[in-house]
């Protein structure tokens, strides 16, 4: 199967199997007017099989989105038809309004404009608390 | 600017001078009546307390301070409608300093964020009480003069217990300090406090359900209550429920320097009689609490005598 490749943009690559459609409905990519391939299930010699997504315009994502999905990820970004940058996303320290808190007593289910922000406290484990009432993240 | 949202806010340095100065308060209350004149501490309760609100308040006016606030939320402006951020907004132009309590859990983490005078956090819902825990700690360190190499029991709901699992976040940061969970089987200690507080440590531990055959080998003995909502079957209640009342019968096996300590209120956990015993320690401690949380105002407020 054959992706034309870019000149300006970015590929997000080695996304585990499976995981591209979550990243890019999270990403909000539905929402962009270039051209946005999401490739599934492509060979891979570490990973055995994984997903790529390629976005034709050069923009910033949200790296946490990337991270907290999929924590081996990378991110090129393509320059006239060149890479000019590779970064490895690890699992982010923070989520911001990525989860909601399913906690009925946390104060993020009442109070208006307040961020959803929860905190990496187990990257073994991958256990996210949430900042305000420290219950689990959902899974 | 420093806000007390968690005991674990505070570094062990940072606790130690805490109690330093809470002890001096106590020895010469004379030099601290002045402090904080012309200050003012906002008392925000958006539900009922009686000692922590008013402990807070004899604290501020015995540092020379006054008060203001509301004690329910029916009585302050979150009956219409205001969040907690807008009410802090608000408040932060009338005070100097705020303490604040809350049903939801986080709301006082909310407030810090957005306030422009210190917040500190009297209480949220079922999460975190830190003026409790500091209170806890300087009973402790009164009657022990330390807390290193304590054996501690906790007793009774240690599942649902806000107070029981900061005291073992905070005392697990000192050497030696042993902990024996005492509670039913349904009342455990919740999996991720024991795995962050005491498994992650190495701090040594162990779970019983017997109050009796533990009391003996314990240098502080804090009680909590059984409550009856945290059962499905009232029969189950009730067979439990006694486990863990403390008599004069039981003490008989304790030694003779335990302390005993409560976060009040207490129903039935601990019989009356036992409270004339030397080693009933609940009352002492609510009254250490004024002066901890003397201590903590001048220290958020950066006042010295």
């Amino acid at each position: 199967m054959n992706v034309d490749a870019i000149r300006n943009g970015l590929v997000i690559d080695h996304i585990h199997a499976g995981g591209g459609m979550q990243i890019y409905r999270m990403l909000g990519l539905d929402a962009l007017d270039c051209s946005v391939a999401l490739i599934r299930n492509v060979p891979s010699r570490k990973m055995g099989r994984k997903d790529i997504i390629k976005i034709d315009a050069d923009m910033e994502i949200d790296l946490d989105v990337l991270g907290y999905v999929s924590p081996n990820i990378t991110v090129n970004r393509i320059r006239n038809g060149e890479r000019v940058e590779k970064k490895h996303i690890g699992l982010p320290a923070r989520l911001t309004d990525i989860l909601i808190c399913r906690n009925p007593r946390c104060i993020t289910t009442t109070e208006q404009g307040i961020r959803h922000i929860f905190r990496l406290v187990d990257a073994e484990k991958r256990i996210y608390r949430c900042l305000y009432c420290d219950a689990k993240a959902p899974d | 600017m420093r806000h007390l949202i968690d005991v674990m806010d505070l570094s062990v340095g940072e606790i130690e001078e805490l109690i330093a100065l809470a002890t001096d308060i106590q020895a010469h209350p004379e030099d601290y009546r002045e402090v904080c004149r012309y200050r003012k501490l906002a008392t925000l309760f958006f539900e009922p307390s009686t000692r922590t609100r008013l402990s807070f308040e004899a604290a501020m006016l015995d540092l020379g301070g006054s008060t203001l606030g509301f004690s329910e939320a029916s009585s302050s402006s979150a009956s219409k409608g205001e969040s907690v951020s807008d009410t802090v907004a608000v408040v932060g132009g009338y005070a100097d300093i705020i303490a604040m309590r809350h049903p939801q859990e986080g709301a006082p983490l909310v407030a810090a964020m957005r306030s422009s005078v210190p917040v500190i956090n009297a209480g949220d819902g079922g999460h975190n009480h830190p003026t409790q825990t500091l209170t806890d700690l300087f009973t402790v360190y009164r009657k022990k003069g330390g807390f290193s190499g304590l054996t501690v029991g906790l007793c009774g709901d240690l599942k649902f217990g806000r107070t029981v699992h900061s005291l073992i976040a905070a005392m697990s940061r000192y050497a030696g300090v042993r902990f024996v969970l005492i509670s039913p089987v349904e009342l455990r200690l919740p999996d991720y406090v024991r795995e962050q507080y005491l498994d992650a440590t190495g701090v040594a531990y162990s779970e019983v359900t017997s109050l009796d055959a533990a009391i003996g080998s314990l240098d502080i003995l804090y009680m909590t209550r059984v409550q009856r909502e945290r059962f499905f079957s009232e029969e189950e209640y009730l067979r439990l429920r006694d486990c863990y009342i403390l008599t004069p019968e039981k003490l008989r096996e304790a030694r003779a320097d335990l302390s005993v300590l409560h976060p009040l209120p207490r129903v039935n956990e601990i019989a009356t009689a036992v409270d004339d015993d030397p080693r009933a320690c609940y009352f002492e401690q609510a009254r250490l609490g004024k002066f901890i949380r003397m201590a903590l105002i001048m220290k958020l407020l950066g006042v010295s005598k």
